[in-house]
């Protein structure tokens, strides 16, 4: 029985049918990549091939290519990885925090959103192995028996927790998003025309045929990853947190970390979707599919999680001076007014003052306003990253020892080369797999408003006779 | 599959909730289905077509156990016997300090055990060869298929039943 509700719109517009869904999802799939797509892909490739030689050389030379010093022992890397984990969060917050809370509009980006967390670990996990300084022993991180003698990682360390979190999570929102793909690769195998893709995207849909036994069994598991995931997503960033919460830094050493980096993941994860899915949108022809009501759905979820992050902000700055400890107020007040006053006055303009101007229901609907923000915020995050690790290392206990960072060629260049990952992977996962969960979109198509025509299935039978895929049946 | 060489009569849905609807009526005039195909998941099909729920809930709970107890045994074992160490003053064995490995153990065991016993329970498998009564049951078509083999009554009969029911397309297919 399909439960509708008088006052929502349609979250799937152009009155659609189902056949209508599988023919605009999978023209990108089966097409000639399109010059605009060649040309992007290209650009991103040369992009993470400059960024590999800059990575490479990082690795042959040692991390002396880097601008730190012995006081600023962490910047971009550590910077760089904590933007990135953060981007992450929101694909996994889509596909399973709104699908535990019911709210089916996750069905037409959670696809793109959760390859966007895939590739975002990744960037992320390459900052840990790069900080390593000798990735090849990249192996002492795991708890593996060794020759050294009988000695273990250490269960105390968050930095062995981080070790497991975020290979957990990378492996799960993998399992998670497969999981999702089977039964529309299962779709494109069977419209397949070419021996080739049919045999690839056969396998990978393993046999897929969407019998009631196997559905069931899907809706089941798909629940309980959710299930999983939604914890795990938090303890993902509550752990990266902790890297620096359980250490004795001031400006570090504050309970309230978890709670304020997972917040600020999510509303740096949904800005980057924001920029992936407003630009996927207009060239793939999906605006039916990613609606405003999509984009303002989303950009409600920036204002909240941004004044999360504000208040955060706020409530760390009063409780250094209430604390009474002078190195806690020092370090806020030297945040604020210090040399890197720039980078923190960029972080509290772009990410408390910025997600303000959703209030308006005009700019929260306006795809130009959202892009320009959702980029702005995007920047305000990265800055807070960097204003929590550098201004909090860069004046030590001792003044002395007190020094300023700056970024060398090789820390840009290994930020370049994750941007230049991070979107070759994306342009061919949007070119080779279905940017849209079709199985998904088709069963809350009929469900989510009354507005919508009585009959959504079938096609006209003209349609399907000029359809090459309906040729074959007919003969 | 192992039901080879059968033939079974397929009527093809092209709405949802007729398909749905088409489960009751057919199964009320004592005709058991064999399966149901279609490109989403319909909720209620399963329960409709007397499908038994299924238990793939209690195979996930059972590999969260072993991730569980995994982790715990890992975590004690190295830290506290094979080679004890006193860190930050705290007993070699502190528990709350390993509650994120073992958190997320616990998670991985879960979810990769569980996700292989989905796609074994299923028949799925990189090599398997769909069975396929319609191939747009993957595309906008909802496929009802019925076991000849098990029917008493006349082809006749049941092939006007499932027209009745709102298929539009009636064939007897061979697997």
């Amino acid at each position: 029985m399909h439960v509708t509700s008088p006052v929502r719109n349609p979250l799937v517009t152009g009155g659609k049918t189902y056949a209508d869904v599988t023919e605009d999802i999978c023209r990108q799939v089966e097409g000639k990549p399109s010059k605009e797509w060649k040309a992007a892909f290209l650009l991103s490739f040369i992009v993470l091939l400059y960024g590999t030689c800059c990575v490479l050389w990082t690795w042959w030379e040692g991390l002396g290519v880097w601008g730190l010093n012995k006081t600023v022992g962490w910047a971009w890397d550590i910077t760089n990885f904590v933007w990135w984990v953060g981007i992450g969060h929101a694909g996994t917050l889509i596909s399973a925090i709104l699908l535990l809370f019911r709210q089916k509009w996750r069905t037409s980006i959670n696809r793109a959103a959760e390859a966007m967390t895939i590739f975002a670990v990744i960037c992320a996990a390459s900052f840990i192995v790069m900080h390593m300084g000798r990735p090849w022993l990249a192996y002492w991180a795991l708890p593996l028996p060794n020759t050294f003698g009988s000695l273990w990682v250490n269960f105390n360390s968050p930095l062995v927790w981080d070790v497991f979190a975020i290979s957990t999570y990378f492996s799960v929102s993998c399992l998670f998003w497969y999981v999702g793909l089977v039964p529309d690769l299962a779709t494109i195998r069977d419209r397949a025309q070419n021996k080739i893709s049919k045999y690839i995207y056969g396998t990978l849909a393993m046999g897929w045929n969407g019998s009631a036994r196997t559905w069931a069994r899907y809706e089941y598991i798909s629940l309980i990853l959710a299930g999983l995931s939604t914890p795990l997503v938090l303890s993902v960033h509550t752990i990266v947190s902790m890297d620096f919460a359980t250490s004795v830094i001031p400006g570090w050493h504050t309970t309230i970390f978890p709670p304020y980096f997972v917040a600020g993941a999510i509303f740096s994860g949904f800005a980057m979707v924001q920029n992936l899915m407003l630009v996927t949108r207009v060239v793939y022809k999906l605006e039916d599919y990613i609606t405003v009501e999509h984009i303002e759905m989303m950009n409600k979820i920036i204002t909240l999680t941004g004044s999360i992050v504000g208040v955060a902000y706020l409530t760390e700055f009063f409780i250094a001076w209430y604390s009474g400890v002078e190195f806690e107020s020092y370090a806020f007040i030297n945040r604020a007014t210090g040399p890197y006053w720039w980078a923190y006055w960029a972080m509290m303009t772009c990410n408390v003052i910025s997600p303000q101007l959703f209030w308006s229901k005009s700019i929260r609907q306006s795809v130009k306003w959202t892009f320009f923000i959702s980029v702005i915020v995007n920047i305000g995050m990265w800055f807070e990253r960097f204003v929590i690790i550098v201004t909090s290392l860069h004046r030590d206990y001792i003044p002395s020892s007190w020094a300023m960072f700056s970024p060398t060629m090789f820390d840009i260049g290994d930020y370049i080369f994750s941007f230049g990952l991070f979107f070759t992977c994306f342009f061919l996962f949007s070119k080779y797999l279905p940017v849209i969960n079709m199985a998904e979109v088709k069963g809350v198509i009929k469900s989510t408003s009354e507005k919508l025509p009585k009959k959504v299935s079938g096609v006209s039978k003209a349609d399907r006779l000029a359809s090459p895929v309906y040729k074959k049946d007919v003969e | 599959m192992t039901d080879a060489n059968k033939k079974f009569l397929v009527g093809v849905y092209d709405d949802d909730d007729v398909a749905l609807a088409a489960v009751t009526k057919v199964k009320n005039a004592g005709v058991k289905i064999y399966e149901v195909y279609s490109p989403f998941a319909i909720h209620g099909m399963d329960t409709a077509i007397g499908h038994p729920r299924t238990r793939i809930g209690i195979a996930a709970f059972c590999f969260g156990v072993t991730g569980f107890l995994c982790a715990l045994t890992l975590t004690t074992w190295t830290m506290g016997v094979d080679w004890p160490m006193v860190i930050g003053g705290k007993d070699p064995i502190s528990l709350p300090n390993y509650v994120p490995a073992m958190f997320e153990l616990t998670v991985l065991f879960t979810a990769f055990g569980m996700t292989i016993a989905f796609f074994i329970t299923n028949g799925l498998g990189p090599s398997v060869k769909p069975l396929l009564f319609d191939s747009r049951c993957t595309d906008n078509k909802f496929v009802m298929a019925i076991d000849l083999s098990k029917i008493k009554c006349q082809k006749l009969e049941i092939t006007t039943l499932i027209k009745a029911s709102g298929a539009e397309e009636v064939s007897i297919k061979q697997i």
